[in-house]
């Protein structure tokens, strides 16, 4: 009766990655990439050049390569697995001089670490560049604490506010407890909790037109836990994330706001050397 | 209950009962609690972090090594099973599966069938196929027997009337079965006890579940919390085990920390309150026990899952039901909005190999890949992946072949993929980039106040003034900050 069974090949089964190890961080470079991302572009581009700001702070010069586009993770989680591919190809190409990548969302470096093998899985000479930009794509938190073990130093006033961090960092990049530790080496800024923090806002890309009650229903909730945290303002190193809750913010006519990690950080910090 | 119970034919999609439940204030306000404090109860039962991981990491292994083993362990599963004296079929379809089991009833002119709780079952809609034959099916597990007293089907795998709260209950039994109105949760099961009892003891058949299925030593694992489980599969002189193909494991050892994944993931629970170590019938000298038992193995898609290497992954499941509580989807749209028997996460990656994808089109993009499910799974299945991976399959123009998964192509737009063209063309001309920038930002007064789906829930989006590229390349170039060293 198994004989149903003996068609498929037995040795193919995958087993689970095992548990990745703690990162080693490389010394602080001298020149780093900054890849900004499409919606900070477009949406949120102060917030990459705060991004900017930080990194020539820590006494490192930053390139921004004009020909960047987007990292292909639209069309990638909508499953249009070839244009992402070439989107992903030409961001391959472009960043394959050896520099640090800086990205400033942990959703498009969680592309460049992670889902960049899985789409250049059968091109060995692209797999091998993608293994090697994945090895320095840095998360702007991750790198500013990891790599360059930033002291921050407060300029602002006492000041509340709440920490939403998106689902790739903190399932994928494993950099959810960098933005807090950043924003507790700010002594006049108090980081309160949001009811159910570690849930989706509802983004999700695409998601959020194909599905957009479900979206819009996770959306609604995300934003009155935010508001009801008693924070003055929201804080996320995702600007996908922000353009959800703040569009939603808006729609819902509360003045309540969220802003980049990056632009809250140069506010806070900004002038020290 | 001797009439058949009517099927919900689903004439909605996924989107319409979606937004229909998102309305319901109560359901989402049973799903919430429920779901909030199985969150809590699990992240109890593994305050350990290193421990839980290590564990996960050999549950994931002792299910790969299983499957990597599937047809062998199936062989051996049969030649012990018959050994013990317990009766092994085999069923492709869930046509072929209640046949079997309906044969079996006949041939001992059973009418009376009590069940414990089992997902498979579900899958081959038995109990509405043995009431067409004046067969009765009496579910005993609390959670079943109300959501077969009130024509529903249940809304979680674990917890079946999950979606009710204790005043609900209370009503359906007031409704149903003349019982006083009481919102009291122990007065409650004791009703439903009481009617049960009695079931047990007039059944012909035994109908139940497996949780594991032990080659090595011929075992059927079974776990439960009511103690139906083991009344299902004692008292009536027939037990009937029905079970998926993927439920086999090499030896009691396996069993072992897979049960401790199982019990802390679905429930919080170290252990259930009965596990059941089915091997064999009774024996000439026993005094109770059934007098046959029976195992049907059945497929049901699960060879198609089997043949992917990737998808395979699929039946590393052991059904706790933890990514279901885990997930913000199904939190807010409960367990009927999928129309289908296993909802939730572990739903959308199982059900396209049973029924196909184009049954189940929206399935796939009902996630924002949030990675919640990926995270607390006990075997680790790479849900967020696999659910990418459905979206790749179900794009595909339908004509493509061969269909890893059956039903593929059932989301194919050439629209959309002309879309996805010129985003292509877009993000790989630098220049065609930066002109649409310059476009953006300089008539950002222009933009569309609406924007599809998006301005439902979001003001529309309106440009920067400029972009990054713009602001990036003047602060780089006049800004002697650009480079710190001069």
């Amino acid at each position: 009766m198994s004989e149903l069974f003996y068609d498929a090949a037995p040795n193919a089964t995958r087993i689970a990655p095992a548990r990745a190890p703690e990162r080693a961080y490389p010394g602080k470079p001298e020149d780093v990439s900054l890849f900004g991302t499409c919606v900070v572009d477009l949406f949120f581009p102060e917030a990459g050049l705060d991004a900017i700001r930080l990194l020539e702070q820590q006494g490192i010069r930053v390139h921004f390569p004009q020909q960047q586009s987007c990292c292909g993770q639209p069309a990638w989680t909508s499953g249009y697995r070839d244009e992402a591919r070439a989107v992903a190809l030409a961001q391959l190409n472009l960043l394959d001089d050896g520099r640090p990548v800086v990205v400033p969302s942990g959703s498009c470096a969680g592309m460049f670490r992670h889902h960049y093998r899985e789409l250049f899985a059968d091109e060995p000479d692209n797999l091998r560049r993608a293994e090697a930009l994945a090895a320095r794509t840095f998360e702007l938190t991750e790198f500013l604490l990891k790599v360059c073990q930033v002291k921050l130093v407060d300029r602002g006033q006492p000041y509340k506010i709440a920490l939403h961090t998106s689902c790739t960092a903190r399932r994928e990049m494993n950099t959810h407890l960098h933005a807090r530790e950043l924003l507790a080496q700010l002594d006049n800024v108090q980081r309160v909790d949001h009811d159910h923090e570690s849930e989706c806002c509802g983004f999700g890309g695409t998601f959020s037109v194909r599905m957009p009650d479900i979206s819009g229903a996770m959306v609604l909730d995300k934003t009155a836990a935010l508001r009801g945290s008693g924070a003055a303002e929201a804080i996320s190193a995702d600007a996908g994330c922000l353009m959800n809750i703040n569009g939603a913010l808006e729609k819902q006519q509360h003045g309540f706001r969220g802003r980049h990690l990056a632009s809250f950080l140069w506010e806070r910090c900004g002038g020290a050397e | 209950m001797n009439q058949r119970i009517p099927v919900t034919e689903l004439t909605s999609d996924f989107k319409s009962r979606a937004h229909d439940a998102l309305a319901d204030p109560q359901l989402r306000a049973n799903f919430r609690t429920a779901m909030d404090s199985l969150m809590r109860k699990r992240a109890d039962a593994f305050s350990d972090e290193a421990e839980r991981e290590g564990l996960r990491e050999l549950g994931n292994l002792i299910r790969a090594r299983s499957l990597s083993n599937l047809p062998d362990l199936l062989e051996q599963l049969e030649a012990r099973l018959t050994a013990n004296g317990i009766k092994v079929h085999w069923a492709e379809t869930t046509a072929q599966a209640n046949e079997i089991v309906h044969g079996i009833i006949e041939a001992r002119n059973g009418r009376q069938v009590v069940k414990g709780k089992s997902m498979v079952s579900e899958e081959m809609e038995m109990n509405d196929y043995l009431a067409d034959r004046d067969i009765e099916c009496l579910e005993s597990d609390m959670g079943e027997y109300i959501v077969q007293l009130d024509h529903e089907k249940p809304s979680h795998i674990i917890m079946p009337a999950i979606h009710k709260n204790a005043r609900q209950v209370s009503q359906l039994f007031n409704e149903k079965l003349g019982e006083p109105v009481s919102e009291d949760v122990d007065e409650l099961i004791q009703t439903g006890r009481r009617i049960l009892r009695r079931k047990f003891l007039e059944a012909d058949v035994g109908v139940s579940g497996v949780n594991f299925a032990i080659a090595e030593t011929g075992t059927l694992l079974l776990v439960e919390n009511e103690g139906n489980g083991r009344m299902s599969t004692t008292a009536p002189p027939v037990h009937i085990a029905v079970t998926g193909i993927e439920k086999v494991v090499s030896n009691l050892r396996d069993v072992v920390p897979l049960l401790s994944l199982l019990t802390r993931s679905a429930l919080g629970q170290p252990i259930t309150t009965y596990v059941n170590m089915i091997s064999g019938p009774r024996k000439p000298d026993e005094l109770d026990g059934p007098e046959e038992v029976h195992l049907v193995l059945l497929d049901n898609g699960r060879t198609g899952a089997f043949a992917d290497a990737q998808l395979r992954q699929t039946l590393n499941c052991i059904r706790c039901g933890a990514c279901m509580n885990h997930c913000p989807v199904y939190t807010r749209v409960g367990g009927h909005t999928y129309g289908e028997v296993y909802p939730g996460p572990i739903g959308k990656i199982v059900t396209p190999h049973m029924v196909g994808l184009d049954r189940v089109p929206d399935h796939p993009s009902a996630s924002s890949l949030c990675g919640a499910c990926g995270e607390v799974c006990p075997v680790k299945i790479p849900i967020p992946e696999l659910l990418q991976r459905l979206r790749q399959e179900n794009v595909q123009s339908p004509q493509h072949e061969p269909k890893a998964v059956k039903g593929a192509g059932s989301k194919y737009s050439r629209k959309e993929r002309m879309i996805w063209r010129s985003w292509q063309w877009l993000n790989t001309q630098p220049a065609l980039y930066r002109l649409f920038l310059w476009g953006a930002t300089r008539f950002r007064g222009l933009a569309p106040k609406r924007v599809g789906p998006w301005t439902e829930n979001h003001s529309a989006p309106v440009p920067a003034r400029r972009s990054l590229h713009d602001l990036a390349r003047d602060h780089l170039s006049t800004n002697a900050v650009g480079d710190p060293r001069t």
